[in-house]
């Protein structure tokens, strides 16, 4: 739990720094490429201390008169109930309130755990002339930095990550950030008040990333909000191993935990597990309920309208990228489902 | 290590290891098969997914499990026939087609689970079947005798396959084909059709071995929900050196280690989970490099035949 | 010159172009196959609502239309031709390498830990990386190798297994000892290498492509392995035990040994394969770098006929094949599975239809 703890201790020191920057920090200021990494308005909300400043939202553009076209390129499917439908369905709730594909127009190209074939992707879409080209996977960033400033006119996006490469002199690419923890906090906190057995299981893909943060909050969670709680964590070393997810859910289940919990699209062989077992199940990433509404009780889902509403509004008012976002319960782009 | 050794934990892996190990047992007899006769079919993977999704689909619109069993061993056969006519009649490079018949398999399933499903859902698979007296063992049964039925009979497949392979008319026939097709042919064998029918029933079995994971143990379809199992299957006939019981001992090895391996992580065990998750590739290995007994591999394996060649 | 004989050569003559117009038309077939496969998939098309003229335009268009298109089949091509030659060295001597994929990302690790970690200057650091994805790979290859060597343990199984073995050592090196600094400070955790010092990396060709010197250093691999294999007595030992390991062991090659040796060679240049992408393309080691190279590989090599030479231009065409497939879907929206079934669609009719060519083959030589 080391990591974690430094995690938290740098994460406050950050906060505090934002805080005393804030007023400087307001929205859409073009970022100014510097030597030094500079981030701007990123909320850095450590589980349990919500005390921190938000982002604010840029209003939604007025009706533009000509269509806003995105593209993304996802390593895992639209339909993969975890991160890439997330964001696919984020993509599809703005286009519906922008007024359908007349206003929005969405590309993609899913299925690109090839990181060579996603980086060829992404710039076709920036050869076409999307003004809005999202490499949804934190392995893309190499690529993305190499390629944004070959296309100035476009705005980039990709995360999970932080980094907008302006210490590169990058000004075109966007980041963002879920908080995992901050779910994995709060579900965690739930699942030991309600664990009879006082055992909790987890099971992750790969021990890194997104998953790591969810997984670490989760437990930590759990930890601090019933003394004595066990927390046993397993990894499975894959985001699609179906099978030995949900063999390791039996584990978990066989080990005495009657709260499960789990990261990445392969999840959905835990869920049914849980389901079998008796044993309750929470989510993450996106909504989990109606795979066995009797088990799981509640997902953490990832709500990026809020965001992709300010990068659009912020394309169209000049400002193509430099902006770092996190995914929080303050600015609701983390919501308990 | 001591909190490894207790005897719930020792069941929970047997139990685990009984599941993960049931489709390769389809998956693997039924290359056994295809070996044995001569065909070696790298496309196990991809007929694997097409079962599973065939199963998955017509079980969930029909409510009747057993008529998306039949499907997807009819779709099974399908496609073994497919390889089959690739590979005996078109004398194709067996390995590139299995690749070919893999990236079909993968690419058709989930573009019908996208077009017709839409997303994940779940279904209400074969329930576990309690066997009277024998569940009642202390301890053991439990882990042994409360399985669903595909389970059971992935462990029967093993001794009536053995049977098969080494007591049977068909067997000899099979056997011959597979050692020395000129010989078995010049003694009326009809080579080709001994090859259609091993890589056919390999075929089945593969869809099967899909239809346990998406209507048995997992009860549900996702894209790409085998992740190389297929791929494990074929290695693990090399491995049982093409003898369904040897077959068996691969992947119970294989799976009670990856069982321990998961006991080992939530144990809270010292060690790195990418390790953990490296164990039974490991120890799949090094059992075989240790292993005494080694079996030679069928002669005409990989080799297609023509009559009038040497 | 007498008259028999002038008959005779003009004889031989007729029949060597006949057989040359027979193996014009036999290059027809797998075209031919390529085209059913692709009118299948355009039923399939046009029941997705898609427009399949539009389709396969942009296929073609995207494969080899234009600069960006062509540049990246070239670079798509270069692990694939490299891969393919390992391969190509291990079936000549008669062992199948299933592992490109382990033996890539190994590759990748260890050119990636060279150019971080070894404090050389300009060149010579560039030069110690792909050295050291070389013998990362050949390692890789080697374990396989020994197996069977000293334990006749069957390579499939093994080059299998230690593929998966090599996916979870990059997943523990890479969000562990080898993570980038930057990645553990922000918190973020991306399972990536730091970036690698610029001393280290391929020369870019074209300007704003990725197209880079790998590709060149691909080629020359390919001539230097024909001369391998057909011009060095090594070459020609690997070839013996590959063709009949039986009067190879007769003629007193060490069969297994050379079998060894096929192994690690084709450890070797995939290898090469893992530490060209990180050097020329990322810039650093990461999850899923190896694209499937592994496998996509071994069709390449198959499609080349497992020739050194023929492997060039299949693994042209089959690197057009991903990157336009990939093109297409962007271009008319269709799920990404369909060009996954449509390839392997490809992959099955050209291999089926290879048959169809020898028997015409066959039938011209019999005809003489």
């Amino acid at each position: 739990m080391n990591t974690f703890s430094t995690r938290i201790r740098w994460a406050a020191a950050a906060a505090l720094l934002l805080a005393a920057c804030a007023p400087a920090a307001a929205p859409t200021s073009a970022p100014v490429p510097t030597a030094e990494p500079q981030i701007i308005e990123v909320t850095r909300v450590v589980a349990g201390t919500p005390e921190v400043q938000v982002i604010t939202a840029t209003p939604p553009p007025a009706a533009p008169a000509e269509t806003f076209r995105v593209a993304i390129v996802m390593p895992s499917s639209t339909t993969d109930m975890a991160f890439s439908q997330s964001m696919y369905e984020g993509l599809l709730a703005v286009q519906r309130e922008m007024g359908g594909e007349g206003a929005m127009e969405i590309a993609y190209s899913e299925g690109m755990f090839s990181v060579p074939d996603a980086a060829a992707a992404l710039r076709d879409y920036a050869s076409q002339g999307y003004d809005l080209v999202i490499a949804h996977g934190s392995q893309y960033g190499t690529s993305l930095a190499q390629l944004a400033p070959e296309f100035p006119e476009t705005s980039f996006a990709w995360g999970t990550a932080l980094d907008t490469f302006q210490a590169q002199g990058v000004t075109n690419v966007f980041a963002y950030q879920a908080e995992a923890q901050q779910g994995g906090y709060v579900l965690g906190t739930i699942a030991a008040l309600m664990s009879e057995s006082g055992v909790i299981g987890i099971s992750g893909p790969v021990e890194a990333g997104d998953a790591k943060l969810y997984v670490d909050g989760f437990k930590f969670g759990a930890e601090s909000a019933k003394a004595g709680t066990k927390v046993n964590v397993s990894y499975t070393g894959s985001f699609s191993d179906v099978s030995l997810m949900a063999a390791a859910a039996e584990t978990h289940v066989a080990a005495g935990a009657d709260m499960l919990t789990g990261s990445s699209q392969s999840v959905v062989g835990a869920i049914g597990v849980a389901k079998d077992q008796g044993a309750y199940w929470f989510g993450t990433q996106w909504e989990q309920t109606f795979l066995a509404p009797e088990a799981v009780v509640a997902s953490q889902v990832y709500d990026w309208t809020g965001i992709i509403k300010d990068m659009i509004a912020s394309h169209q008012a000049g400002v193509l990228g430099g902006k770092s976002y996190t995914l929080t319960f303050k600015n609701g782009g983390l919501v308990i489902a | 290590m001591s909190e490894l050794f207790t005897l719930p934990v020792l069941l929970g892996i047997l139990y685990s290891g009984i599941r993960l190990a049931t489709p390769y047992l389809y998956a693997a007899i039924g290359e056994t098969f295809a070996q044995r006769s001569g065909v070696y079919n790298l496309g196990v993977e991809g007929i694997m997914l097409m079962g599973a999704y065939t199963a998955f689909y017509v079980a969930s619109i029909s409510g009747d499990l057993w008529l998306g069993l039949g499907a997807a061993a009819g779709v099974g056969a399908m496609l073994g026939l497919l390889m089959a006519f690739v590979s005996v009649t078109l004398r194709a490079e067996q390995g590139i087609s299995g690749i070919g018949l893999h990236l079909f398999g993968l690419g058709l399933s989930t573009l019908l689970f996208k077009t017709t499903l839409g997303g994940v859902t779940s279904i209400s698979g074969f329930q576990p079947v309690r066997i009277p007296f024998l569940a009642d063992i202390p301890l053991l049964g439990d882990a042994l005798f409360n399985h669903n039925l595909l389970v059971y009979v992935a462990f029967l497949l093993v001794p009536v396959a053995n049977w098969v392979i080494n007591d049977t008319t068909l067997g000899l026939k099979i056997r011959a084909v597979g050692q020395n097709p000129a010989a078995a042919d010049s003694l009326g064998v009809s080579v080709g059709k001994i090859r259609y029918l091993t890589v056919t029933v390999g075929g089945v079995f593969a869809g099967i071995a899909g239809a346990s994971l998406s209507i048995a143990l997992i009860n549900l379809f996702q894209e790409n929900m085998t992740n190389g199992q297929g791929f494990i299957a074929v290695a693990l006939v090399y491995f049982g050196g093409w003898r369904p019981w040897g077959v068996l001992g691969g992947a119970m090895l294989f799976s009670l280690v990856n069982a321990l391996q998961l006991w080992i992580q939530v144990a809270g065990i010292e060690l790195e989970s990418d390790i953990a998750v490296m164990l039974p590739y490991l120890l799949t290995i090094v059992a075989l490099a240790v292993a005494v007994r080694r079996a030679q591999q069928p002669a005409a394996l990989s080799k297609p035949f023509e009559r009038g060649e040497a | 010159m007498s008259e028999a004989t002038s008959v005779v050569t003009r004889a031989a003559a007729r029949s060597a172009w006949a057989r040359r117009l027979q193996g014009w038309q036999g290059a027809l077939v797998p075209v031919a196959a390529v085209v059913v496969a692709l009118m299948i998939g355009a039923v399939v098309l046009v029941g997705l609502g898609a427009d399949p003229v539009k389709a396969y335009s942009s296929m073609l268009e995207g494969a080899f239309g234009s600069v960006s298109g062509f540049t990246q089949t070239l670079v798509t091509a270069t692990p694939l031709l490299l891969v393919g030659l390992g391969v190509t060295i291990a079936f000549r001597g008669g062992v199948i390498n299933i592992g490109g994929e382990g033996q890539l990302i190994v590759g990748a690790l260890a050119a990636s830990a060279a150019a971080l970690y070894l404090p050389l200057p300009g060149v010579l650091l560039l030069l110690a990386a792909l050295i050291a994805g070389v013998l990362g790979g050949a390692l890789w290859g080697a374990v396989p190798g020994a197996l069977k060597a000293q334990l006749g343990v069957n390579e499939i199984l093994s080059t299998i297994m230690m593929n998966q073995i090599a996916i979870q050592l990059a997943n523990y090196l890479l969000r562990g000892p080898m993570i980038d600094p930057k990645e553990v400070e922000a918190g973020t955790r991306i399972a990536q290498s730091a970036l690698l010092p610029a001393d280290s990396w391929l020369v870019r060709l074209v300007p704003r492509t990725l197209l880079h010197g790998g590709s060149i250093l691909a080629l020359v691999m390919a001539v230097a392995v024909f001369f391998l294999l057909w011009r060095t007595t090594v070459g020609y030992r690997i070839r013996a035990v590959g063709l009949n390991p039986d009067a190879a062991r007769y003629a007193g090659i060490p069969v297994k040994r050379y079998q060894m040796l096929a192994l690690i060679l084709g450890g070797a240049f995939a290898g090469l394969a893992g530490a060209v992408e990180v050097l020329g393309v990322q810039h650093r080691m990461l999850e899923g770098l190896s694209g499937g190279y592994g496998f996509s590989g071994i069709v390449a090599a198959l499609f080349g006929k497992l020739h050194p030479l023929g492997l060039i231009p299949a693994s042209v065409l089959f690197g057009g094949l991903l990157v336009g497939g990939d093109k297409m879907q962007r271009s008319v929206q269709v799920p990404d599975a369909l060009i996954v079934a449509l390839l392997g669609l490809v992959v099955l009719f050209v291999v089926g239809s290879d048959y169809i060519m020898r028997k015409r083959a066959a039938k011209a030589q019999s005809h003489e």
